[in-house]
């Protein structure tokens, strides 16, 4: 009680302190770097062209899954420029046209654009329209002109085109609108200004038409009828001839189209491979040639010689990769296959009707975590003594490219983590003898001469150089780095599940990988053909009597797309990155609860429920059997069927009624469920709290010391529905015919607290939840802009607690647990406001202890991440608010939330492709650990009421230290002084 | 108050009486004059003296109803200092506060201390004490006021709530849109 009173005034002097400073959270200059790293990735790369200009620095443009082209650097694997096309504008090709310019076809085919090849400027943009959907494919031959022109060959939605290389312009065009036609190839056959469009039609007839590519006229057409059908895509072999398969992938069909007359060539697979056994794939390739199929684990390169024969040159179950062929000179062709033999990889460069000789042959050690070789693309570059030398460039299964070059991999690129999934945290291990991983260590000189220099810069002594020194050592500074928990907590690892299933993990210092690992589970294996990772969660978190215990995570994967396949779950120690177990379930999962309880050992408890609504308890031990079934009546769960507009509500029943005994699954029963009509409302959103979120207090004190208590609870989901017809894009909708529905609904009792519409208004809606209030974001269909609102819980129930006796002497029922069954007495304050920017992600800031105020971080458009003071979304702001109001730290409201350009918490950096916003309470009360991923990742430290507990860097020091010396210098001075004096008096 | 105290305390360390010494001395060495009998003079001496000491006394008690009301002056100023300081929480009105809280508890712990000089078996203290005694607790009260309403002292429900953990929920459910 005494505490408590003690701390009365101190809080008012924050309060007070807090509202006379300006909520700008700026950064200076040459702080930018010290709490902060941002990293640039591109994805997996599905096309690389090399930029064959002699002239410059050697270039490589790729396109990758993430819809990113860049330009990277040959030598190091830098970006030297980036663009990331949206989610929607998918890349189906890339190619480099007179040597200067980067064409990009993408959107189905249905944009071209042309980029400067040196600074990645847009050059021009085509759109290009056809009469219905086809693949799309883009070439841009080298002899093809048309009165000078460059011409670009696209074939996309049902149409080919000719465009300029210039300006991209159409010059002509050519509809294929027979109704079943399936384009397969677009051939330019070099030294002839032919174009063969081949493609299947009614799936048995093979067609081809032979074009004139100065003026688009069709100058033959051909087809013929194979009987049996074809299989999957064809192989080119050579500019008039194609491989294909049959339909029951057993007899391969070579279909030689010379002069415009269709031949065909049969050939049984068992002809050339007498193992052979089930259906065979083509695996595409462009060797003039050769060919590759892939039956089982076997990988056939198979010879085309003369007429159609068919020739075995190479069977082997490696894992194989094979380029497309690069010309050399004197019209010879070369191609790169490589082959993985245990921990190393077989790198062979042939000439392409030389399969049995090598251009270059080298073996590669290769990290296993970084698995199977997925593509490569090969280039060539003369040698000083006028040879040809080989760079590869290879996508692995982790989505890292990496660059081979004598034998050597040159540079590598994690481009995984440009696709993460989910993201969690671990701590450190804590400081002790032998643990400390980092290995800096300064002899006494550099230390001294680092602190002299440091010394220079607080007495504002040092020269330009010096500050660049001192700036570079502070960015550098060993101690942000090390691998042991600091104090405050601001040293963590990142876990990241990224999509390839590779795990890393994040030092939060400088960014750095302390480990990856391939997860073995989500490999392809028999029982598991494609394995899928969903998410990450703290499985072990050790602290106070499980210290010597490693924290470990769980990786929840599935089998497959399909939401009964079976689960897979691993188990991964954070500080090593070793698979300490995993799982292959029986069931699938369709959710994961982490429960609100831990064993002995710190393991949290999990549920997890299959498709079947049957509750799987883990980990699968007795003692946390004993734990879950002493909470058993107190445990529930909901599911949002969000295709039928369905909530259900369920509780637990004992024991399977399955087949097998099983005392770790349980039965459940539905208790409630909230339908709603799906004629007029669909779930679009729905939010919950964080689960480890900490809230410090239930009571708000606003003016007059007047008290308000927050309904804070767990069990609360907010979901948003809105009219079935305002679900698509923002505009498609009248305002009368749009609306957007905002609930909360208890899942513990499946009660509504609380229903608000908004006429008028349209998705998509963000939200987030946390304490007793929701943010949500959507768009205002009459006033055409965005809007935030905001919603506030508060217990009218226990309102009436105001007698302060009652409260000194702790006679009160506030903090006795409740249950849900009670019926609370909820009231909401709510308001809105205008909001400049669409969003991407909102998150909320989280601290320790939760006693910091709040900051909404919102991912804008613009791929940064904005800070908003919880404060300017209060819904009790008014235009006038009274003294005490003001007192209260409360904003005069305004129509709109104003955007201050200083609060951008990834300054002048962006995250492109942003998706999500992870903050993480560091020890110290005052500051949050804010990561933002998307394609790119940034990391920094954030303190949204300052770091009132801890001197900032900014703080002077030099005066700090000036003031002593000055202080003990005037201690001295008249002490000497008054001794002498009292000796005067004493002679007198 | 000092000032008093100064002169009227332990502030003397000596003094010369000479009528009296010189009575003393000449009552043993020196006869007395002819045609002098002492003791008529002693016997008037002796009125003279209580005469005198009944003078002291009084003023002794005159003093100390002085000194008594000296904090009356005092929480006069106080108060129009803390008017002056107004009602908001800064540096200022702090630390008039603090003083005018200091000021009284300092006071009251020295009561005996202030009325030692007047201390005398004669002189009657109890009032003037109360009195002082009243006056501090008064300028103490209008210490604590004004920490009230400095809004500094926990007396409303909101001081004593605002640290309050949020309640237990027995319950536990979790869930959502399926993975």
């Amino acid at each position: 009680m005494a505490i408590r009173s003690f701390f009365v005034p101190f809080l008012l002097f924050g309060l007070y302190f807090y509202s006379s400073l300006s909520p700008v959270l700026s950064l200076y200059e040459d702080q930018v770097g010290l709490m902060d790293w941002h990293q640039q990735y591109i994805g997996k790369v599905k096309q690389a062209v090399f930029s064959t200009q002699k002239t410059g620095r050697r270039r490589v443009i790729v396109s990758t899954e993430e819809n990113v082209i860049a330009s990277l650097d040959l030598r190091h694997g830098e970006i030297f420029w980036r663009h990331l096309l949206g989610s929607d504008d998918v890349i189906d090709g890339i190619d480099i046209g007179l040597g200067k310019y980067v064409i990009t076809l993408s959107s189905g085919g249905s944009i071209l654009r042309s980029w400067n090849l040196p600074d990645g400027q847009m050059v021009w943009e085509s759109y290009l329209q056809g009469p219905k959907h086809s693949k799309s494919f883009l070439l841009v031959p080298t002899n093809l002109k048309i009165e000078k022109d460059s011409v670009i060959v696209v074939f996309s939605n049902g149409r080919l085109h000719a465009v300029s290389c210039i300006d991209g312009e159409v010059l002509w065009k050519k509809d294929f609108e027979a109704e079943s036609f399936e384009v397969q190839q677009v051939i330019k056959p070099p030294g002839s200004d032919l174009i063969y469009v081949v493609g299947f039609a009614a799936s048995s007839q093979f067609e081809m038409y032979q074009i004139n590519g100065r003026n688009g006229e069709l100058l033959k057409h051909e087809s013929t009828t194979f009987s049996s059908g074809f299989l999957g895509e064809v192989s080119l072999v050579s500019s008039e001839t194609v491989v294909a398969l049959d339909s029951t992938g057993s007899i391969l069909l070579t279909i030689s189209f010379q002069n415009g007359e269709i031949s065909f060539q049969q050939t049984p697979i068992s002809n050339l491979y007498e193992h052979f056994s089930g259906p065979a794939i083509i695996i595409p390739s462009s060797v003039p040639g050769i060919f590759a199929i892939k039956t089982n684990a076997i990988t056939i390169f198979i010879r085309v010689i003369g007429e159609g024969m068919l020739e075995v040159a190479e069977k082997t179950n490696h894992e194989t990769a094979i380029s497309d062929s690069l010309p050399l000179s004197e019209g010879q062709q070369a191609f790169a296959l490589i082959q993985h033999a245990g921990s190393e990889i077989h790198l062979a460069v042939k000439l392409a009707h030389d399969w049995d000789g090598n251009l270059l042959k080298e073996s590669i050690k290769m990290n296993q975590q970084r698995g199977l070789v997925h593509k490569v693309f090969i280039n060539n570059y003369i040698r000083t003594d006028k040879s040809h030398g080989f760079r590869v460039l290879i996508v692995m299964e982790d989505h890292s490219l990496l660059l081979l070059q004598q034998g050597t991999i040159v540079w590598s690129r994690e481009d995984g983590l440009a696709s993460i999934i989910d993201v969690t945290t671990s701590e450190l291990p804590v400081e002790r003898d032998g643990v400390s991983v980092a290995k800096v260590e300064h002899n006494l000189f550099e230390w001294l001469k680092g602190h002299m220099l440091k010394l220079k810069g607080t007495l504002m002594l040092a020269s330009p150089e010096d500050v660049a020194l001192i700036q570079s050592m502070r960015l550098k500074s060993s101690e942000k780095s090390k691998m042991t928990r600091d104090h405050n907590g601001f040293r963590k690892l990142l876990i990241v599940l990224t999509r390839a299933g590779k795990l890393f993990a994040l030092h939060t210092g400088d960014g750095h990988i302390v480990w990856s690992h391939l997860l073995r589970s989500l490999h392809k294996s028999e029982p598991c053909q494609s394995p899928i990772g969903l998410n990450l969660y703290q499985w072990q978190v050790p602290h106070h009597h499980a210290m010597d215990e490693n924290p470990s995570v769980l990786v929840v994967s599935r089998c497959g797309p399909s939401s009964d396949a079976p689960g897979v779950l691993s188990f991964i120690d954070t500080y090593t990155g070793n698979e300490l177990s995993s799982l292959s379930l029986a069931h699938a999962v369709a959710q994961v609860i982490p429960l609100p309880y831990t064993d002995s050992t710190e393991q949290r408890l999990h549920l997890l429920i299959d498709s079947d609504k049957h509750a799987h308890l883990y980990p699968k031990t007795s003692e946390a059997l004993s734990i879950f079934k002493r909470e058993f009546s107190n445990i529930y769960w909901y599911s949002v069927e969000g295709h039928n507009g369905i909530i259900k509500g369920h509780a637990l029943k004992y024991e399977c009624t399955g087949k097998v005994a099983d005392e770790f699954c349980f039965d459940t029963r539905e208790l409630w469920s909230v339908v709603f009509p799906s004629e007029s409302e669909k779930i679009i959103a729905t939010v919950t709290r964080k689960l480890n979120e900490v809230v410090h207090t239930q009571a708000k004190v606003i003016a007059d010391q007047d008290v308000m208590y927050k309904y804070i609870s767990k069990n609360l989901l907010f979901v948003v529905t809105v009219a079935p017809k305002g679900c698509g894009e923002i505009g498609s909708v009248t305002p009368e015919e749009s609306w957007l529905v905002a609930y909360l609904i208890d899942t513990v009792t499946g009660r509504i607290l609380h229903r608000v519409t908004h006429h008028g208004a349209q998705g998509p809606v963000h939200a987030v939840f946390s304490e007793n209030w929701v943010v949500y974001h959507y768009f205002n269909l009459r006033a055409h802009r965005y809007e935030l609102s905001v919603i506030e819980l508060y217990d009218q129930s226990r309102a009436d607690n105001k007698d302060v006796w009652k409260l000194v002497l702790g006679k009160h029922n506030l903090t006795s647990p409740i249950s849900l069954f009670s019926r609370p007495e909820v009231i909401t304050k709510s308001q809105s406001y205008f909001f400049t920017h669409s969003v991407k992600a909102i998150a909320v800031t989280s601290t320790a202890k939760g006693i910091t105020s709040k900051q909404l971080l919102i991912g804008t458009i613009g791929d940064q991440v904005l800070a908003l003071d919880k404060r300017f979304l209060d819904p009790r702001r008014s235009v006038n608010p009274t003294q005490a109001e003001k007192e209260e730290g409360i904003i005069p409201l305004t129509d709109s939330l104003p955007i201050i350009p200083q609060s951008y918490v990834t300054h002048a950096l962006r995250v492109e492709g942003l998706r999500g916003i992870i903050t993480v309470p560091a020890k110290l009360e005052s500051t949050t650990l804010v990561f933002a991923h998307g394609v790119d990742l940034f990391f920094t430290q954030l303190a949204p009421s300052r770091t009132y507990d801890s001197l900032t860097e900014d703080f002077n020091y030099a005066l700090l230290l000036i003031t002593i010396v000055a202080l003990v210098a005037a201690i001295f001075v008249t002490w000497r002084l008054s001794e002498r004096k009292e000796l005067q008096e004493k002679w007198r | 108050m000092e000032k008093g105290k100064g002169v009227m305390g332990s502030g003397r360390r000596w003094a010369v009486d000479f009528s009296d010494n010189s009575t003393a001395l000449s009552s043993r060495d020196i006869r007395d004059p002819p045609g002098f009998t002492r003791a008529s003079v002693d016997q008037d001496d002796s009125t003279v003296s209580r005469q005198k000491k009944d003078a002291e006394s009084n003023w002794k008690a005159q003093k100390a109803w002085e000194v008594a009301q000296a904090p009356f002056k005092n929480l006069l100023m106080m108060g129009f200092m803390m008017w002056m300081a107004g009602n908001t929480v800064h540096l200022f009105s702090i630390g008039i506060t603090f003083s005018a809280l200091w000021q009284p508890i300092s006071a009251l712990q020295g009561v005996g201390k202030v009325f030692e000089p007047y201390k005398d078996g004669k002189v009657e203290l109890l009032g003037p004490k109360l009195l002082f005694i009243a006056l501090n607790l008064g300028g103490l009260a209008l210490g604590v006021w004004k920490l009230n309403t400095l809004g500094l002292l926990p007396t409303h429900a909101s001081d004593w709530v605002s640290s309050l953990p949020p309640a237990q929920e027995v319950e536990y459910s979790g869930g959502g849109i399926p993975l």
